[in-house]
């Protein structure tokens, strides 16, 4: 499967030539559907309305592959009939489908069940982080139709240029996409705020002389056009990354320090985000739960959640629910100090929110991280490899294989050996295993090269006493 | 198509004959080889249950249409959810920015062209009374809880959808369908003293509320979840390395899907992208080996009535007695590869293009015993439930990860096993299956594949088989 480079889902924006919605906006629909609900008889009511719009190019071989661009608006409603609650959603703003979306709503909270824990944040738990977060910058849209698919060639051109043995590839793209996204409370909240981002990929494939194919890839997002990183240099490390693979082998089975590269440590971040999500904690579903307060790893693990940061991939105003978003200690020097929370899971747990509520357009809120990170430690990845005489540096997963209720961890994986503090050629058709208990409690060494390249991140780690199966 | 028909899509929005023209029309204004326009409306339902209480019930309308340009290997995109006229040509003539040449007239005919029905449902779940979802939930929450006391948590999910869809191209095809879906699923965490252990199970397809009374009731997924959670409670590290490694029937069949499915969908090797690129007529598996992708088994969740280009869906050989004979193909690899359209050109929804993709794919049964192939093992794992896999189409590795297996020893089946992901090469791991069972089965109905960001329902299947080496990835035992 060709791998996903985007970490955002794709959001809203206006096109090239902008469509125009000049019906009520957003933030009227939402209020008016929140006061349809509350007529009808509902004791609660939120509505969450979207407005997005993208473009995508694929370039393939210097020529275009594709082009892709569309805008769309939907809305989704949750209503209460005191502890019971049901939602809807619709893509038909007229009033008489925002009047069916709700009429159905309210219908359907008939049959749910009373819990005691539902219901809507507190009226002191609203709110929104003061200032601009920097997450919206018009010029993602500026460049030419021409222009954004001259970024996804030059991207490709510069994949294939580096080495001859790089002579197909699955194509350079270029996307831009921005959105609005609108929540209305009966409690008196009313929050919009807009995203955008734009990002460069590409995608070579390199043959060696037996004809065996390898094929990575790498990219660069930003919010703002300005701040993406050049096709060019994006081409030039998406080639350097596939070359490195040809030749791979596969090792013998072993057990040896595995140093986790910033893409696979950020991968370890996001099961570990997982694994604090208030409704796994509650459910009993995660290995951590039960765990607050404990050491569960050792005293130079520092995980933060932050959703505030300014530009960041997962900040935002207020979260799913319309609580302010906030920075998060989750993990202290290795102690567990946080769970990450909505208003529903605190209510469970007997804390407070943290104010990461998810929310699409239906359904309860869920838990999602703001922006997750690793706290940097002092050794460069280099000094972390020549550290170690036989092991593995791990540059891809391949696949699943996370167990959160036992922590059992087993993936595909790919990468190279290190060999006498060195990387010595490339591995592939492995798996690394272990349990994310020990392996938390099992990170000897923390790179410095912390870069956020998506709302998760984590630099360059070291995790002992785990299984490399192979041969 | 269904004994009363719905409502027709063109009439719920008012679409007439000639706006259809216009549409393809302005899509082919700067020319192009091939246009479509893909009208989707979207209604879904959707309840879960948790600690015993309907905590969310969730019920949408989605609708658009999307409209392609197809010029030589390019392809145009642009897709609205307001189908009033301006909108539809401006969504027209941005696709057609992938042309440029003089205009093409499109011939557009508006007779349905396939009469088949794959799932004749009685009446499409998303109208049924949503007290009889309900009851179906709580009757598979209760059951779960009752099966055993060390059951501590159980959540219930159970979906439901209707697609109509209508698919007009500028090439004359014309195709309407309306595609129901349906499924149940069972989560549950079993504890023992300090282990916990889950299990999950789950089915359906394009059936109606009848499947749970005429097929498996709510009780057997939630008696099954319940089942591999305790057999989990008992499970020791699976063990590492590359040894013999017995697949059960049904939902394994996620290794073919993954080992050489994904890489035999025709775009990957038009572009010379995939391990499997060249290799037509060459030997990929074993003799015993005959694989296909059939969309046209009745109610299955994998299956289509056509294409969502509007082609018939098929029955392809992809693999007979080990040779490789056929990709996956969708309109435009039929055209630029010179191969015929296997009617695998699908889309997620209408805010996507169409690409080859999968739909019911599985092995036929063999001849051997699943007695004699467990017996014939002397240290291996038997696999017989698994989560996801994945696989890297061009260095051919795939992966699926075991959520139940078992260590065989000297032909028995003995200790469970953690979960443990096994890892292998798509081009030749089916060279490596030397036992192949009668016993074929095909999954419950679970199946979504993931590709380039667009999901669609998938089916599997294998019969008992065995693979002489496969690297599996456990922590004990080097």
């Amino acid at each position: 499967m060709k791998p996903q480079a985007f970490p955002l889902a794709p959001a809203a924006s206006s096109g090239f030539a902008a469509l125009d919605f000049t019906e009520m906006d957003l933030k009227e629909i939402a209020g008016d559907v929140v006061a349809r609900a509350a007529a009808g008889g509902a004791s609660a009511a939120e509505a969450v309305a979207r407005e997005d719009s993208e473009f995508a190019t694929v370039v393939r071989l210097g020529e275009v592959e594709s082009l892709k661009e569309s805008g769309s608006r939907a809305i989704g409603v949750r209503v209460f009939f005191g502890q019971r609650t049901a939602s809807t959603y619709s893509s038909d703003l007229s009033p008489q489908g925002l009047q069916q979306m709700v009429e159905a709503a309210l219908a359907l909270a008939r049959v749910t069940s009373d819990d005691p824990f539902a219901g809507l944040p507190q009226p002191g738990e609203y709110g929104a982080v003061d200032g601009d977060l920097d997450l919206y910058y018009e010029d993602v849209y500026s460049l030419s139709t021409a222009g954004r698919i001259d970024y996804a060639r030059r991207a490709e051109n510069a994949s294939m240029a580096v080495d001859p043995r790089i002579r197909n590839s699955e194509g350079g793209s270029f996307e831009a996409a921005a959105g609005t996204k609108v929540l209305a409370t009966s409690t008196g909240f009313l929050g919009e705020y807009r995203r955008s981002h734009c990002s460069v990929s590409a995608v070579p494939v390199a043959q060696d002389e037996r004809g065996a194919m390898q094929r990575d890839y790498w990219y660069s997002v930003a919010r703002s056009l300005s701040r993406l990183e050049s096709p060019e240099h994006v081409g030039q490390v998406a080639a350097q990354r596939t070359l490195r693979r040809l030749g791979a082998r596969k090792v013998k089975t072993a057990r040896v320090p595995v140093v986790f590269d910033p893409q696979t440590a950020r991968a370890l971040l996001a099961e570990i985000c997982d694994a604090v999500n208030g409704d796994m904690i509650y459910r009993g579903a995660s290995f951590l739960a039960g765990k607050l307060g404990e050491q569960i790893a050792g005293g130079n693990v520092t995980i933060i959640d932050d959703g505030a940061m300014p530009g960041g991939f997962g900040s935002s105003p207020f979260d799913g629910e319309g609580a302010p978003s906030r920075r998060t200690l989750v993990i202290e020097h290795g102690r567990l100090q946080s769970y990450l929370l909505n208003s529903y899971t605190a209510r469970k747990l007997g804390l407070k929110t943290t104010g990461n509520a998810s929310r699409g357009l239906a359904g309860n809120p869920g838990i999602t991280c703001g922006n997750f990170f690793l706290q940097p430690g002092e050794s460069a990845a280099g000094q972390i490899i020549a550290g170690i005489s036989e092991g593995l540096y791990l540059t891809e997963f391949l696949g699943f294989g996370v167990n959160l209720v036992t922590g059992d961890f087993s993936r595909g994986a790919g990468g190279l050996w290190i060999r006498n503090g060195e990387l010595a050629f490339p591995v592939e058709e492995i798996t690394v295993a272990g349990n994310l208990k020990d392996m938390l409690r099992n990170i000897s060494e923390i790179g410095n090269d912390l870069e956020f390249r998506g709302a998760v991140a984590s630099p360059t780690l070291r995790i002992d006493g785990m299984t490399v199966a192979g041969e | 198509m269904p004994q009363t028909p719905p409502q027709s899509l063109l009439s719920r929005y008012g679409v007439a004959a000639g706006d259809l023209e216009r549409y393809l029309a302005a899509a082919l204004s700067a020319g192009g080889d091939y246009a479509d326009l893909y009208f989707e409306y979207l209604t879904t339902t959707s309840i879960s249950v948790d600690e015993s209480l309907v905590k969310s019930a969730t019920e949408g309308i989605s609708a658009g249409c999307g409209v392609r340009v197809v010029a030589g290997e390019r392809t145009g995109y642009a897709y609205t959810d307001d189908l009033a006229p301006e909108r539809m040509l401006h969504a027209a003539r941005t696709a057609a920015l992938i042309a440029s040449g003089p205009a093409k007239t499109p011939a557009v005919n508006l007779k349905q062209q396939l009469e088949r029905n794959l799932y004749p449902v009685p009446l499409p779940s998303v109208e049924a009374e949503v007290t009889a979802k309900l009851d179906l939930v709580m009757r598979a929450d209760a059951a779960a809880r009752a099966y055993d006391p060390r059951i501590k948590e159980v959540r219930v999910g159970y979906g439901d959808e209707l697609k109509q869809v209508l698919v007009v191209g500028s090439d004359g095809s014309y195709a309407e369908d309306w595609q129901p879906l349906t499924r149940l699923s069972v989560f549950v965490i079993a504890r023992a003293g300090e282990n916990s252990s889950r299990g999950t199970s789950g089915g359906g397809g394009r059936v109606g509320l009848e499947y749970f009374d005429r097929g498996k009731p709510p009780e057997f997924f939630a008696r099954e979840a319940a089942r591999q959670a305790l057999i989990q409670l008992e499970a020791r590290d699976a063990p590492a390395g590359e040894m013999e490694v017995v697949l059960g029937p049904g939902w394994p069949g996620i290794l073919l899907h993954e080992a050489i499915g994904h890489g035999l969908e025709a775009d990957f090797n038009r572009k010379g992208t995939s391990a499997f690129s060249g290799l037509l007529g060459k030997r990929v598996a074993s003799e015993k080996c005959t694989v296909v992708d059939n969309g046209t088994m009745p109610a299955r969740r994998g299956s289509l009535n056509v294409s969502d280009e509007g082609s018939p869906t098929q029955n392809t050989v992809l693999i007979e007695k080990g040779i490789l004979k056929g990709y996956l193909s969708d309109k435009l690899s039929a055209r630029l590869m010179g191969l015929p359209d296997t009617g695998n050109g699908r889309r997620e929804s209408y805010e996507h293009f169409p690409m080859p993709r999968m739909t019911n794919t599985y092995m036929l049964a063999g001849q051997d015993s699943p007695e004699d192939i467990l017996r014939s093992v002397k240290y291996g794992v038997y696999a017989v439930n698994f989560g996801g896999g994945q696989v890297d189409i061009t260095n051919g590795k795939f992966v699926f990860s075991a959520s139940e297996a078992y260590l065989i020893e000297d032909g028995k089946v003995t200790a469970p096993l953690k979960n443990a992901t096994l890892i292998g090469n798509g081009p030749d791991v089916l060279t490596r299956v030397s036992m192949v069972g009668n016993d074929l089965k095909l999954d419950e109905g679970v199946g979504t594949c993931a590709k380039d960001g667009q999901s669609v329902p998938v089916g599997v299947g294998i019969p008992t088989l065995k693979v002489n080496g496969i690297t599996v990835g456990g922590t004990g035992k080097i």
